[in-house]
């Protein structure tokens, strides 16, 4: 038994690539993962990949952040200590606004960012989990886990044929670890 | 797709031949992957100078008091708050070209969006340090917040202006450096795996341990979408509110209902102007010709032009409804800033401002890079007097002739505003040493759509309307990084 435990496919080019993934797709290769140094569009969708749902959370996040403040200056300006200016309402709605709207953005912007980081493993410190090192440079590279996959020659082909520039089979998943 | 061709007639946005996405790493991250050369060294010794008057000057204030400015009885807010206004504005940039241009799908934005978001964040930090300064007791800034304390509790007024302005300050912060740091990840990653030893260890941790996966790809772009939607209406948000610090008062030249508008407008005028004086030095510096173009220069330019314009046709407004509205007190203080002992102030307000920068309506003006340097330096130093014309003008004529007074700065004034921007300057310089100061990865998206060689290669495939080469031909003439003579023999 080989030790190969993913092969990538290496391409200089995005649109090489999307081919790539067709080619594997047809010849019903799973593709693990795609690694590129930037988004490319469509790709998320040819994988499967769902649409995002993290504009639901902004809008949750900033409805808790307005509501948060607006009810906080509630209790402070009409609750606990009204005051008399110049016998206006102690429950002056349109002064609360600004308030209330800048902390509805701020709880948005952060309860999203931090769902953001959550939900795809992101936070200082943790280990890189990268295949290869040029994936953030100029190189695109589409993951195959070779476990199952064989005979393993036959994804060479078809990387090979769709425009890969290299093939390896790597024995570890990820190389970025000391 | 990212191979979506884009139309001939537009300009491109990446210019040189032989441009590959290693290369544009390549360009990018040679500042931070090596050793800085003279001139950044130059910058910064005369930067961390001017930083450390800042730190002499405010430690003055500190010690002696708010008693060691130029205030007095009449001029209660001077410099402090014109420096605050001013650092205020030239941060509404950054938040502009990252989110309301993308929002328009500028593409423009993507090679000037970092450097100008990290701009606007350097820029608050140094309008921040004014708050506390002028306080006078920097130790009672937390009794701006609603926090609970002895005294019964007596909570902050939420009906003050001056509240909402602590309020929209410091999310207009957080939310440009989550927005700036959610887009550096990608970038971080770039240098880190290009590294070894240390720097890869500091720059892993920089980067949250970013891979280019398809879904953390496609959640970034969801989440960058919906910041800047977020950050459009917060970044107007922010200098109404300040300018309603101003507005919601019984001064005359203060109380105009145009001041949310038109101080928007200013800032957005100043904040351009400033990224225009940085990215015209950095590109030079930093050898970024090809990312940053001539067409970026002038697009910049052309914002400035309309921005000052509606700066001017604001200032118009003013004079009318001064005039207008019958009020003496109101008539005198604007007939005040130019017959009074500010003329020259005025002066340099509107001269700066609304005559230098109608010289943009041309094309020769707006391609010129020294001319745009220059005029970018103008409107900075025209935008410092329209807030120092705004408040000490407004202030040093009140409605007792015998409290008239002039404002003088005494040293500790002039040293807390030159060395804001010293603080402002040596955080920039710091900042395009150790961070990636273009966005690399939404350069790279660019180039097989917008750049010069993609667009030279459907040029020499020769399918296109002659008429719109011709065109483009002719745009690409004011291109400094452009090679001419390839389009001269084809």
């Amino acid at each position: 038994m080989s030790s190969t435990k993913y092969i990538l496919g290496i391409f200089d080019d995005p649109d090489d690539l999307m081919h790539g993934i067709d080619k594997l797709q047809k010849n019903s290769v799973p593709i693990y993962d795609v690694y590129t140094p930037m988004p490319i569009h469509g790709i998320d969708a040819k994988l499967g990949i769902k649409d995002s749902r993290l504009g639901y959370a902004a809008f949750m996040f900033g409805c808790m952040g307005g509501t948060t403040i607006f009810t906080l200056v509630y209790y402070f300006l009409v609750h606990d200590w009204p005051m008399n200016i110049g016998g206006k309402n102690f429950f002056a709605i349109p002064d609360f606004i600004p308030v209330t709207f800048e902390w509805t953005v701020l709880f948005a912007s952060y309860g999203m960012a931090f769902t953001f980081f959550f939900a795809t493993h992101l936070f200082p410190g943790r280990a890189p989990r990268v295949m290869d090192l040029r994936a953030t440079n100029d190189k695109f590279v589409v993951a195959i886990d070779a476990k199952g996959n064989i005979p393993h020659e036959d994804i060479n082909t078809i990387l090979k044929e769709a425009g890969a520039v290299e093939v390896k089979h790597n024995d570890r998943k990820y190389v970025s670890y000391e | 797709m990212a191979s979506h061709s884009e139309s001939i007639i537009r300009e491109p946005l990446i210019t040189g031949k032989n441009i590959t996405y290693g290369q544009i790493t390549d360009d990018i991250l040679r500042p931070v992957e090596n050793m800085p050369g003279k001139a950044w060294w130059i910058g910064f010794t005369v930067a961390s100078l001017g930083a450390m008057l800042w730190v002499v000057s405010i430690s003055y204030t500190f010690w002696f008091g708010i008693g060691s400015w130029g205030l007095n009885k009449t001029v209660g807010w001077a410099w402090d708050i014109t420096g605050f206004v001013w650092w205020v504005g030239i941060g509404h940039a950054g938040t502009l070209i990252s989110a309301v241009l993308l929002l328009f799908r500028q593409n423009w934005r993507n090679s000037i969006n970092r450097s100008a978001e990290a701009m606007t964040i350097f820029a608050v930090i140094c309008a921040a340090t004014y708050i506390g300064a002028h306080m006078g007791r920097p130790w009672m800034a937390v009794y701006s917040l609603p926090l609970p304390n002895q005294y019964g509790s007596l909570w902050v007024n939420f009906n003050s202006p001056l509240i909402w302005d602590v309020f929209a300050i410091s999310t207009y912060f957080s939310v440009s450096l989550v927005f700036w740091y959610t887009g550096l990840l990608p970038d971080m990653a770039s240098i880190r795996d290009r590294a070894t030893g240390l720097r890869r260890r500091i720059y892993s941790v920089a980067s949250f341990g970013w891979t280019g996966s398809v879904k953390t790809w496609q959640r970034f772009e969801t989440v960058s979408l919906i910041l800047a939607g977020l950050s459009t209406p917060l970044v107007l948000s922010v200098h109404t509110i300040v300018s309603m610090d101003f507005a919601t008062s019984l001064e005359p030249g203060w109380h105009t209902t145009i001041f949310p508008p038109y101080f928007v407008a200013g800032a957005i005028f100043s904040g351009f102007a400033m990224v225009q004086t940085l990215l015209l030095i950095t590109r030079k510096v930093l050898g970024l010709e090809n990312y940053i173009t001539m067409f970026h220069i002038e697009s910049m330019n052309k914002i400035i032009l309309v921005t000052g314009s509606v700066v001017g046709v604001a200032y118009i407004t003013e004079f009318f409804i001064a005039y207008y509205s019958g009020g003496e007190y109101e008539q005198y203080t604007f007939l005040n800033r130019f017959i009074g002992p500010y003329w020259w102030a005025g002066c340099m307000m509107y001269g700066c401002n609304v005559l230098m920068t109608q010289m943009m309506w041309s094309k020769k003006v707006r391609t010129n890079i020294a001319i745009s340097w220059v005029l970018s330096i103008i409107v900075n130093i025209g935008m410092w007097f329209e807030r120092f014309v705004i408040i000490v003008t407004s202030l040093h004529r009140d409605y007792l002739p015998s409290s008239w007074a002039m404002f003088y700065p005494t040293w500790v004034d002039v040293g807390v505003f030159v060395g804001s921007i010293g603080i402002f300057f040596t955080m920039f310089l710091l900042f395009i040493r150790v961070m990636p100061s273009v966005a690399i990865a939404e350069v790279k998206l660019l180039l097989k759509s917008a750049s010069e060689q993609a667009k030279k290669k459907h040029i020499d495939e020769g399918h296109l309307d002659p008429s719109h080469v011709e065109f483009y031909k002719e745009n690409l003439i004011k291109f400094d990084s452009i090679d001419h003579s390839e389009y001269e023999k084809a």
